[in-house]
């Protein structure tokens, strides 16, 4: 599996990656590489083999009263925001 | 030869649910805070924190799913909905996608043409975003986390409906049936009860789907019906003019009136959902649901069936009354004080009550005039001390002052007059004001017999009781 | 001195929590730049930790490790000090509230002494990818002390800690430990609460200990261990006494080999010295039998599948608009986005980033995150059998000792072969324990204990045997003996 600029380009927009043009080529060589190293994964037979999202089989989730609990805090959470005015995170102009 | 079109209508109903904390965190839900105060570190998404689930909101999930006769599954998943904006705090949404909690089931709609079924494919639970601002804040937007997390149960439904009515009838439905579960407050303008429309059209007696656009986040029901009548107009006229429709994720501009497309949407979405490692499978056992169940409320097409049934209403009527819960608790207490007449009840609270509830847009909670004050005023109706049209003065007057009809009646002397010989003595005084009349009457227009009826009733300020009027004029006139 | 042996002579007042601290402080204050192991030191609180355990201790009150100063891992969240993960994206990160880790460690009395560099988001096996640069091995400058937990097994090897906090992804407390001659114990997956340790791969993340000893371990684990409502994933099941059960005898345990780890790619010394400990296990009247788990060669690629998957969507709450780095006079949303990530973010970071991105997307999902979570159940299903014949596996912890610093950064699968023998105990949520058992080359290299889930009690006790036996784990590092 070989991944070409384009692929890299499209993958670094999902997760919203500026990545220089020089970095592009380097980013493509490197991930046809893991992609490529994945392949040996195509031998393993899983036929009817369940996949496994958790390494803790027949634990369930535990569930929560409906309490509030909490309370506002506001002015210390937004202490770590590089941008606020008005209690409101800032950001720049959203558009639908 | 011009082609007949179909429209084939799906929605996506997103509705808060009403818990007091939020879905995956213990921060309260309450409508209208300050901005963020609101948000705690889960809301927010900050490094390290983790979700842990309410109950109460799978509950809630659960009531619904029973209530819409769907399968409750005994394990369902939560999953990771990824895609950036600014009021998604984590950079994905915990929903659920291969295994919801609820699955199938179906509601009927009643139409003029008759009733109509509706498939509801799935719902699941997921977590509210939070909001946007836009005004005010030159070249930047705000964001409001305080609505982050707050629990959505979205109700997906089949294709089923094939017009912009036939979707109200069911969002109606639907927003009729959570706010009787009591699992979701149904205000619109809060944005608790709101949904994404797919709409496309076809040719009529084909089989597979036109290319469909989803109308998102419409807030209202009259929103739904412009928007969708809007959208089948421009699909029609785009194929019509030799054009395609382009599947894609539209706006509705309430303002002027049409759709367009989402400039946030353009980007093809590629969410990649994957189970969320951070919750595990969610399990239901037995007992947790049968408890639900066994808790259940009368559901409004049980209740409208015990109404036609039991108080011999009109199908029509029986819906109308069962609308909310609230209304069709007010009609059931008002037949249960005045002892039977329940169309006399029905017509009253679904005419001049629901009337005046419409005119101040109060709900029946807010209503100055209570159940058992109008049972007092229909009381009065039956045992013949007010007449009807009295009544509507007296009601107008309880609206107004609070009070009851018995001191109202007795405050502005509307008594009924059942004397006879009061009656008589107006009668006297009616036929020696009007020789000419009675002279016709008497030698054969029998039509002036209205005429005098109701010279009488004005006489009398309305008061005379009109059986007796008729009765005693009847005779007088005669000679 | 070991942790326990600190504790224990707090309490016997052969000298104060305050002369220990400052003790460290002054060893970190000498050493720390030349090893880069620390990226935050909190003197004063420090020193105010102390004094209260030393209040405690006075009162006759506290456990054996109250007074003990310890080193965090700077993945744990820290109440009003920098928590940067070895990032640049939060390198002006405070911490609002601590991690459960943190805190319990804190009420049991401990004393933190600061932050530890690690590799970036705890990606990495070297601690090369830290925005704060590479952390030294104290063995040899020159050489990494492995990674994700760098900063913190060089720390304690250093003796500038007597023990710190690690986390294991894929190795990152074992692999590190191995390297620098430390008992590394990373517990079974939902022992420890996992709140308030930065998200690198939910399904596969777990906190535990770097130490001097199996003792050490045994006691900070204990503090560390239990149920957590905050953490969904965390398992109610009762913590044991785990220091009480540490003189369990070996006679009749039954050991198996995992043929698969000694295979090609085991450097020779590092293999001849893992033989030599499983003799060792033998003459204390363990057997030894070897086996087979076939699908094991796969967990390399079903790792670096699954974890970049996890950490794709993890690493998304990182978008500079509520806190972290946010790039400078942004264009636009899209351009805030793109280069506060972009600039925030490393190189290895980003590549799992998109890897993780890629096999999540539309097209891709099946051939491999699906069918690398359905390996995850073939190599879980290997361990069950496994473990239904045998009470723990054993085998190397690395392929080689500590390898130089800049040798693999440009080589990803290199890199990550690094972690070929520790990451099936992470993709099955296994507890494991690698326990030095030689130097080669002057370099220590470390045998793996790996066993059933809640097994932790069996796991120190073996270790703890085998640091009876031998004198490895007391080996100090020439240049900070």
């Amino acid at each position: 599996m070989t991944l070409t600029r384009r692929d890299v380009e499209g993958i670094a927009m999902l997760a919203r990656l500026e990545i220089s043009e020089a970095e592009l080529p380097v980013y493509a060589i490197s991930l046809s590489r893991i992609v490529g190293f994945f392949d040996q994964l195509s031998a393993a037979a899983t036929e009817g083999v369940e996949p496994m999202a958790h390494p803790l089989e027949n634990q369930v989730q535990a569930l929560r009263d409906d309490q509030i609990t909490e309370s506002d805090q506001r002015d210390r959470y937004q202490g770590n925001a590089p941008l606020v005015a008005a209690g409101l995170y800032l950001v720049p102009k959203v558009i639908e | 030869m011009s082609i007949e079109w179909e429209t084939v209508i799906g929605l996506e109903i997103h509705a808060q649910l009403a818990t007091r904390s939020k879905i995956f965190s213990g921060s309260s839900t309450a409508y209208g805070a300050t901005p963020n105060v609101q948000a705690n570190l889960v809301d927010l998404g900050y490094p390290g924190v983790l979700p842990v689930l309410n109950r109460e909101a799978v509950r809630m999930a659960v009531r619904f799913g029973l209530a819409i006769g769907a399968r409750i599954a005994r394990r369902s998943i939560f999953a990771r909905k990824n895609y950036f904006y600014p009021d998604l705090p984590k950079g994905y949404q915990i929903s659920q996608y291969e295994q919801p909690i609820v699955e199938g089931g179906s509601v009927e709609i009643w139409l003029p043409d008759g009733a109509r079924r509706i498939g509801i494919t799935r719902a699941h639970l997921e977590e509210d975003a939070g909001k946007s601002l836009h005004e005010g804040l030159g070249k930047q937007s705000g964001i409001d986390l305080n609505r982050a997390g707050t629990p959505l149960l979205e109700i997906v439904s089949e294709p089923d409906m094939r017009s912009a009515r036939e979707a109200i009838a069911y969002m109606k439905k639907i927003h009729t049936l959570v706010r009787y579960l009591e699992i979701c407050d149904g205000n619109m303008q809060e944005g608790s009860f709101r949904c994404d429309a797919n709409v496309s059209v076809r040719h009529k007696g084909r089989h597979e789907y036109g290319t469909r656009c989803e109308i998102k986040n419409l807030n209202s029901f009259r929103f739904v019906e412009r928007a969708i009548n809007y959208e089948v107009a421009r699909q029609i006229e785009m194929l019509e003019g030799g054009g395609s429709v382009v599947q894609e994720t539209r706006l509705f501009d309430s303002d002027r009136n049409e759709t367009r497309p989402m400039r946030s949407k353009e980007e093809a979405n590629d969410y990649r959902y994957f189970p969320d490692p951070d919750l595990l499978p969610l399990s239901l056992d037995e007992e947790f649901i049968e408890q639900i169940r066994s808790a259940l409320p009368e559901l409004p097409d049980q209740k409208a069936v015990r109404f036609a049934h039991d108080h011999g209403l009109s199908g029509y009527d029986a819906g109308v009354l069962t609308a909310s819960r609230d209304l069709a608790d007010y009609y059931e207490a008002v037949v249960a004080l005045l002892g039977d007449e329940a169309k006399l009840a029905a017509n009253w609270v679904m005419g001049d009550l629901s009337g005046f509830l419409n005119r101040d847009n109060l709900e029946i909670g807010q209503s100055p005039v209570g159940a058992k004050q109008l049972a007092g005023l229909l009381a009065r109706i039956v045992d013949n001390t007010i007449s009807g049209k009295i009544a509507k003065e007296v009601f107008e007057a309880m609206w107004e002052d609070r009070s009851d009809a018995d001191a109202i009646i007795e405050a502005k002397g509307l008594r009924q007059i059942t004397d006879t010989s009061a009656i008589e003595r107006v009668i006297t005084e009616v036929m020696t004001a009007n020789p000419a009349q009675l002279a016709d009457y008497r030698s054969g227009k029998d039509k002036l017999f209205g005429f005098f009826v109701g010279q009488v009733m004005k006489a009398s300020g309305g008061k005379a009781n009109p059986a007796q009027v008729n009765e005693l004029l009847r005779k007088m006139l005669a000679g | 001195m070991t942790a326990a042996e600190i504790g224990r002579g707090l309490r016997a007042g052969k000298f104060t929590s305050i002369e220990v601290t400052r003790h460290f402080l002054e060893r970190i204050d000498h050493a720390g730049k030349q090893l880069n192991a620390f990226i935050t030191v909190t003197p004063e609180r420090a020193m105010a930790d102390a004094k209260r355990a030393d209040a405690r201790i006075a009162r006759g009150e506290g456990g054996p490790l109250t007074g003990v100063p310890l080193a965090h891992k700077d993945i744990f969240c820290t109440e009003g000090v920098l928590t940067s993960c070895g990032s640049r994206m939060l390198s002006n990160f405070v911490s609002p509230y601590d991690a459960t880790v943190v805190e319990r460690l804190a009420v049991a009395g401990m004393v933190m002494l600061g932050k530890t560099n690690m590799d970036e988001f705890a990606m990495g096996s070297s601690n090369e990818t830290s925005w704060y640069g590479p952390v030294r091995n104290p063995w040899d400058g020159s050489k990494v002390p492995g990674g994700s937990s760098g900063g913190s097994a060089a720390a304690v090897a250093a003796r500038l800690a007597p023990v710190a906090t690690g986390t294991d992804t894929g190795g990152s407390i074992r692999q590190p430990g191995a390297l620098t001659g430390l008992t590394g114990f990373k517990p079974t997956y939902g022992r420890v609460s996992r709140y308030g340790m930065v998200a690198f791969a939910s399904s596969l993340d777990q906190a535990g200990v770097l130490a001097q000893s199996a003792e050490d371990a045994a006691l900070v684990l204990g503090l560390m261990a239990g149920h957590d409502a905050r953490d969904s994933t965390s398992v109610a099941v009762p913590v044991p006494d785990y220091a009480a059960g540490l003189g369990r005898s070996m006679k009749g345990l039954r050991i198996g080999v995992i043929r698969e780890f000694f295979g090609e790619g085991l450097e020779e010394g590092t293999g001849r010295a893992v033989r030599t400990a499983l003799e060792g296990f033998s003459a204390m009247g363990a057997t030894i039998v070897e086996l087979s788990l076939p699908n094991l060669p796969l967990s390399v690629p079903t790792y670096y599948v699954v974890a970049p998957a996890e950490c794709s969507s993890n690493l998304s709450r990182f978008d500079g608009v509520r806190f972290g780095h946010r790039c400078k006079d942004p264009r636009d949303l899209l351009d805030m986005y793109k280069r506060s990530r972009g600039e925030g973010f490393g190189a290895e970071v980003k590549r799992r980033i998109m890897t993780g991105t890629y096999v999540l997307s539309a097209g891709y999902y099946d051939a491999y995150y699906l069918k690398a979570q359905k390996v995850r159940s073939l190599i879980n299903e290997d361990f069950r059998r496994a473990f239904s014949e045998v009470d723990v596996l054993m085998g190397p912890t690395t392929p080689t000792p500590a390898f130089a610093i800049g040798a693999k950064v440009d080589d990803p699968i290199t890199m990550y072969l690094n972690d070929i023998y520790t990451i099936g105990a992470n993709l099955a949520g296994l507890p494991a324990v690698s326990v030095p058992c030689g130097l080669v080359d002057g370099l220590p290299v470390g045998l793996q204990i790996i066993g059933p889930h809640f097994a932790e009690e069996r796991l120190l006790a073996a270790a703890h045997a085998w640091q009876l036996m031998t004198d490895w784990h007391r080996r100090l590092p020439p240049l900070f003996a």
